[in-house]
Formats: C-alpha cells, structure tokens, sequence
C-alpha cells in the first residue's frame, strides 16, 4: 500500500515530536496530552453506554447480525477555525444556491443545455431525471431544501467538494448526538473553548420547512416526516428529527390521498398534511407513480404534489444533481448560474464516457479512485491504491462494458485527525458532511456539520456502512 | 396522535403486561414445585404453568418432558415461542420503537434496557440461577418502566393508551388465570379440602402478588370463595377484574375528555363494569364460575376489538 502523506488537522504537514501545532488545536493537543490513555478509554466506553442506552443504531443492508449495530464514535473532536468555516459557509451557500438553480432550469427554461454547458442527454437520459417534473415550480422554486455536501480536504486552504446530496442525506442526528456527548463527557473543554452551538439545527430546519408550504396551508402548516419505517438503517435519525422538530413521524400506512389532498390518520380522524419531509427515495413515494410493488409509499401522493396541495423536501427529481456524472461539471453550473468561480473546488473528474478520459483511467486504474454514477454508501466503488489484482481487473471489464456508467477520480490525501485507536491516539482520514438548509427564508448552515473518519489506519473509506466512524465537529470562535 | 402511534403504545402496555403476568406466574411456579408432595407440590405445578400461561397445546406440540427446565425454558427465552417473555419484551422494544418520540427518554430506556439485559442472557437457561435473574430482570423493568411513565410522561394520550392497553391485558390474564383454577375456586360453604388446595389458593394469589392484600382484606384464613371474591369483585386489588375495568373506563374517558367522543369501546367496558358492580360472589357461584370467566374472557376480546376500531389501529 502505498503512504499517503497527508495534511493533518492538528500539526498540518509538519512531522517529527516537536512540531508545531495549528493554532486551533493547541488547547486540544495539552488536553490529549495531559489525559493518560486510561482515562481516554474511560471515556469512550462511557460514551458508547451513552449511545447504545439510548438505542442509536444503525442498521447495515444484508448483514442480519449487525441489524444493530452502532456507529463507532470517537471522542477526539475535529475542529475548523470560524475563519476556516466561513470560506466553507460562503462555498456552500454558492454551491447550494447553484444547485437549486439548475434544478429550477433543468425542469423549466433548460437554458443550461440551450447554451451547451452540459450535454442534454446527460441530463435528459439521466434515470434520475423526473419527466414527471418537466414545467413544474416548487414553492419558492427550492428544489434542494436539505442539503448535505461532502467535503474533503488536502491542505490547509485547499477543500475539495467530494459528492453532493441533494435527495434525502443523512447523518445530522449523529452531529447533533455527538455534541451531546462530547457536552457530558468533557464538559471541561467546552468551559475552555468558543465551540459554536450546533442545537439550533432542528430549529431552522423547521423554520425551514414550514417556509415552503403551499399557499394553501394557512397560518399553521401541518409538516410530518415520512420514514420508510423502522426498518430502515438511517430510522433513528427519522425519529430522532421528528421528535426534536415536534412533528409527527410517519410511515406511507398512515398517509392517504383523497381529492388531491393528503391526511394522516389519527386517533381524531383524517388530519391535513402541508408539508413532508420525506426520507423515502423518488421511487417509493407513490406505487401508481413508479414503484408499483413499494409498500413504502402513499398511492396518489404525485397528484397531490402535482396539484399543488403538499410540499415534499426535497423535492422530486432532485437526484438528477447529485449524480456523479453530473458533479463533474459542477463548475460549470455554478458559474452558469452565479456569474462567479466556484468558491469550492470539485475534485478532478474523468468521465469514462468520453474515450479519453476511458483510455487514460484504463492505463492509471491502480492509482484511482472509480466510481459509479448512480451508487452511494461507499458501495460499487474501487480504490485503485487499496485495491487487489482481481478487483482491478473486474473493473476494467466493467468499464470497458459500460463506460458511461462510471466516473474516476485522483485518490486523494484526505486529511487526518487524530483519533483514538486501540493503541493510542493516531492519524486517521477524515471527510466533513455540513448540512445546508434552504427554504423561503434564505439559506442556514449551521457551523459544522458530520466528521466522518476511517477508523482502519491508513483506510480512505469513510462511509459508515463500511466501518466508519464519526467524530464531533468543532468550529472555534476566537 | 397517529393511529398506528396510538395502537403500538397500547400493544407496549399489552405485552409488558404480558412479561411481568409470565414471570410472576413462574415465580409462584417455583414455589408450589418445592413443597413436599404432600402439601400439593411435586409434578402437577409445570403443568398448571402451562394451563395458566394458555401454552399448554404449542408446549404438547413439541413432545417435550413437563418439568421445570423444559417449561421454564418455553416459557421464558425460547426463540420459537413467540409468546415467551422474551418474544413479549421483543415485541413491546419494537412497538415503542417504532413509536419512539411518543415515549420520554426514560420509559424508552427501561423497555430497551431489559430488552439488552435478557439478550444477555441468550435464548437457554443453564441454571435455576440464570431463570431467577431473568425473572429479576423483567420484575425491575416493568417497576422501572411503570415509574418512569408515571414520573415523566405527558398526561396526554400516549399515556393513556400504555395504561388502557396494559388494563386490558391485566384483566384478561387474571381471568384466564381463575379459568383454569377454577375447580379449585368452591362456592362458599362447601367442604374445603385438605393443604393440597391450600397451597393451589396461595399460588393463584402469589401469581398475581396478592397473597398479603388478602390477609390485609379478609383477616381471614385463605378460604377460596374469598379467592375468587378478591379477585373478580375486590375494586381496592390492582389486578382484579372490576378494578382493571375501573382503570380501562377512567383511561377511555381521559381519552373521550381530550376529545370529546365516546364512542363503541366505551359502551363495553362500561356495561362489563356495572354487571361487575352489582355481582356478589354468591351469585357468580350460582351461575357458574367457569360460564363467567369465559364470559368475561369473550367480552374483554371484544373490547379489544372496540378500542381498535374506536381509534382506527
């Protein structure tokens, strides 16, 4: 395997015992170093009792002995000073507001594919492109209400905008547990330190929801969130959001359509329903509208959405964003819609479907990271540098056979942060998920966001259905 | 509240019922089996576990030997037997589960907590020892998730379905434990048999931690028309029949009160609770103890039914 020297949220690239310390570390580093490995044990048990006592739990697709498992938490924060955060905050804002931009064009005008920024079929063939959706306006015309932008980092300016999410991300409910840990665990830390709040989330994010309800809802617009039920791995964030928003959690059973109008059904009777955040893929929302076998969804729920009647976050067809095909000419777009340079680098993007691009990724498989369009969760995807003989092998045939259906990146140093390990504290790979809201209201980030890091040294992959774990995140005013 | 939300709290209260009736029962179970065959003990006391946990056919089914580690085990942790204290406590996590923020924090963590104590324990009884912790285990719980209801939780619908379900269930259990004792229940005056029934009057009694009410009501020796008198009639017993129906009546009414319906689940526990009122023990004797408590047994289910439909589960 080859070594990655990486950027290091603590000691930046400086190496040796008597390096220096970034300045929003160095209170951090005295802790670490005065607290004896014992007591950082302490600490993390104490922390996982908290968590498995309070039943989060995750469950991971087709592994039945794991349906609860927990997510490893490291009691290590990570952390970015406010000046740091807010070159992100004003990045994401851009990125975001591009996002919703396109959708809003992609659906209507389709200017961007009159002026030739995008091929059209890239989006118009797309299969996450919603036809359904052509000429309509959403509330505000936010299509993105929730979004969660997946941040990498390789130095100490240099971000790198790894995926977006702009159909139903998640992870916010373990950025909000994390803090109340890290609050019980080392109350004496945030005595010390600035640490910016992040409890407002479920605030804004009503704020957020109740903005984009239609016209039709009245003063007080009824919102629900719509969970595909407990069997599903991201379902205690489903409830915990509900519970913290104050809204009722439901499931497709407890909804029904009647004249173009969706009610839940209560102990009261049929109650109205305005708004849905819904945490249910595009597919299952309605089986007479796609999926005919989803038992998930709401039979009519598209005409009532296309009547105007209930607001759904997101929106439906916003996956056509977020696809990987698509991101790579994120730039692009943001300059199309902003009229400025994106303030957020995309990483570097070979789309195999240009022969190009196909013959150098064929040539330079070992040192690349190749991924699917349309995959998610870490799944379907190579990591040339980490990667077997065989495994390069299989995708070189698959590349050679659908092209199109895959993108390939440089294998990029993710940064490190140190991170308690079996044997101490070590250097592992972390990314950074900030939450973006948007609603009529204007746009709410709140300062941080889900630190994913790879607990395996030296592993890159940070996903949490493939062993990651979280950390809490820190953004320290002076 | 969300029907489905409304039906789960009441199947939470239903089978959390169900565990701690289970777990009392083998407790008194344990008792009977010591005594010297003499005092009633010795062979028939597994038996009458089954017959009062209603498990007696799924238990044959199997062709297994009745005795302490085979029933205690079906009755306890057996993965297969869905309706072991174990499958019970299952079911209760994954109603509140799916129900969670209807829940305080702390009644969520007294339901999951004794879901990840008895997994500890895993799906075979070694010993004695690992039984009566696990009866520990399911007797903490049900205090713990009683007062953390009690201690944290809105007056407000959630509780009152937990509480209208686990009435329910407490009714139906006292009733189909006396269904099977009941030829051990004489009618007043008859010629009271030896210690061998004593000791059977007792453990009905244990079963349902009523052996000290009963001395504090009667100051009487244990008699079992008084027996069936405390456990049909006595409205001060928490497990009686007519204080259950009280408790099911109140809990409707709360419910009518943040809504302002009555409607049919109502009208069946209320006509149960005034044939309760007017009943004396004397004349449930004359009509039969056993046409009554198959009666009761019916109509409870019915109620059931009612409260379903009432609330739209």
């Amino acid at each position: 395997m080859p070594q990655i020297h990486a950027f290091d949220e603590m000691f930046g690239f400086a190496a040796g015992a008597s390096r220096d310390v970034r300045p929003a570390y160095q209170h951090l580093r005295s802790w670490l170093e005065d607290s004896p490995h014992e007591l950082m044990e302490t600490r993390r048990r104490q922390a996982e009792l908290f968590f498995r006592r309070i039943g989060i739990t995750f469950a991971v697709y087709g592994d039945p002995d794991a349906a609860e498992r927990l997510i490893p938490f490291d009691i290590v924060p990570r952390i970015l000073a406010r000046a740091e955060w807010s070159r992100l905050e004003a990045g994401l804002v851009q990125r975001v507001g591009a996002l919703n931009a396109f959708l809003a064009d992609i659906y209507g005008p389709q200017e961007i594919l009159r002026a030739g920024i995008i091929p059209p079929e890239l989006v118009l063939l797309n299969p996450a492109f919603a036809i359904s959706q052509i000429g309509k306006r959403p509330v505000g015309d936010i299509w993105v209400q929730i979004a969660g932008i997946d941040l990498v980092r390789t130095d100490a300016d240099q971000f790198y905008v790894l995926e977006d999410n702009a159909r139903t991300p998640s992870g916010v409910s373990y950025m909000l547990e994390n803090r109340e840990v890290m609050l019980r665990l080392v109350p004496e830390l945030f005595a010390q330190l600035h640490v910016a709040p992040v409890e407002t989330y479920p605030e804004k994010l009503l704020e957020t929801l109740r903005s984009v309800a239609p016209s039709s809802a009245g003063d007080e617009p009824v919102s629900v969130l719509l969970t595909p039920g407990q069997h599903n791995s991201a379902f205690y964030e489903h409830s915990f959001l509900a519970d913290k928003l104050g809204i009722e959690l439901v499931e497709g059973g407890d909804l029904f359509v009647r004249d173009d109008v969706v009610y839940m059904r209560t102990t009261e009777g049929p109650q109205r329903v305005d708004v849905i955040y819904r945490r249910l893929d595009d597919d299952f929302l309605d089986p007479l509208a796609f999926n005919p076998n989803s038992m998930l969804g709401v039979p009519g729920l598209m005409n009532a959405y296309a009547s105007g009647n209930v607001t759904l976050a997101n929106a439906v067809g916003t996956g056509v964003a977020d696809d990987k095909a698509i991101y790579s000419y994120m730039p692009d777009i943001v300059k199309f819609y902003t009229g400025q340079e994106a303030l957020l680098q995309n990483v570097p993007t070979w789309r195999c479907r240009e022969p190009e691009a196909l013959a150098y990724v064929l040539d330079h498989l070992p040192e690349l990271v190749v991924k699917e369009v349309d995959g998610s969760g870490g799944y379907g995807m190579l990591v040339g540098p980490h990667a077997s003989r065989t495994a390069i092998e299989a995708f070189h045939a698959k590349l050679l056979a659908t092209p199109e259906k895959f993108i390939a990146q440089p294998t990029l140093a993710l940064s490190t942060c140190p991170t308690l390990g079996g044997s101490g504290i070590g250097a592992r790979h972390v990314d950074l998920r900030p939450f973006v809201l948007t609603g009529t209201n204007g746009v709410q980030i709140v300062p941080g966001g889900l630190t994913r890091v790879a607990m395996e040294q030296g592993s890159l992959v940070v996903n949490s259905s493939q062993g990651g774990g979280t950390k809490d995140t820190w953004v320290l005013d002076d | 509240m969300l029907s489905r939300t409304a039906g789960s709290l009441y199947w939470v209260g239903r089978y959390l019922e169900r565990a701690d009736y289970l777990s009392r029962l083998i407790e008194a179970t344990l008792r009977l089996e010591v005594l010297p065959s003499s005092y009633g003990g010795a062979g028939g006391a597994w038996d009458g576990a089954l017959s009062a946990a209603w498990m007696k056919p799924s238990y044959s089914e199997r062709g297994l030997l009745i005795d302490e580690a085979g029933v205690s085990q079906f009755l306890t942790v057996d993965p297969e037997n869905h309706s072991s204290i174990r499958g019970c406590l299952e079911k209760a996590r994954a109603n509140a589960r799916a129900v969670r923020t209807a829940l305080t924090l702390e009644a969520w963590e007294a339901i999951n907590g004794a879901w990840l104590d008895i997994q500890k324990i895993g799906i075979r009884l070694h010993d004695r020892a690992a039984l009566v912790a696990l009866l520990e285990i399911v007797k903490a719980a049900m205090l713990a998730f009683d007062g953390a209801a009690h201690r944290t939780m809105l007056r407000g619908d959630a509780y009152w379905f937990i509480r209208l379900g686990s009435a329910v269930e407490r009714a139906d259990n006292t009733a189909r434990l006396l269904d099977v004792k009941y030829h051990l229940l004489l009618p007043p005056g008859e010629k009271v048999g030896g210690s061998l029934d004593y000791f059977q009057w007792t453990t009905i009694l244990r079963t349902v931690s009523a052996l000290t009410a009963y001395r504090w009501v009667y100051r009487d020796a244990v008699k079992p028309w008084l027996v069936a008198d405390l456990l049909i009639l006595n409205r001060k017993l928490p497990r009686s029949l007519a204080s259950c129906y009280e408790d099911v009546l109140r809990y409707l009414d709360l419910l009518a009160s943040e809504r302002g319906r009555r409607g049919p689940a109502h009208r069946v526990a209320a006509a149960r609770l005034s044939q309760l009122e007017r009943a004396s023990i004397d004349g449930i004797f004359a009509g039969g103890l056993h046409e009554f408590l198959g009666d009761f047994i019916t109509d409870n289910n019915k109620l059931g039914v009612a409260i379903a439909e009432q609330y739209l589960f």
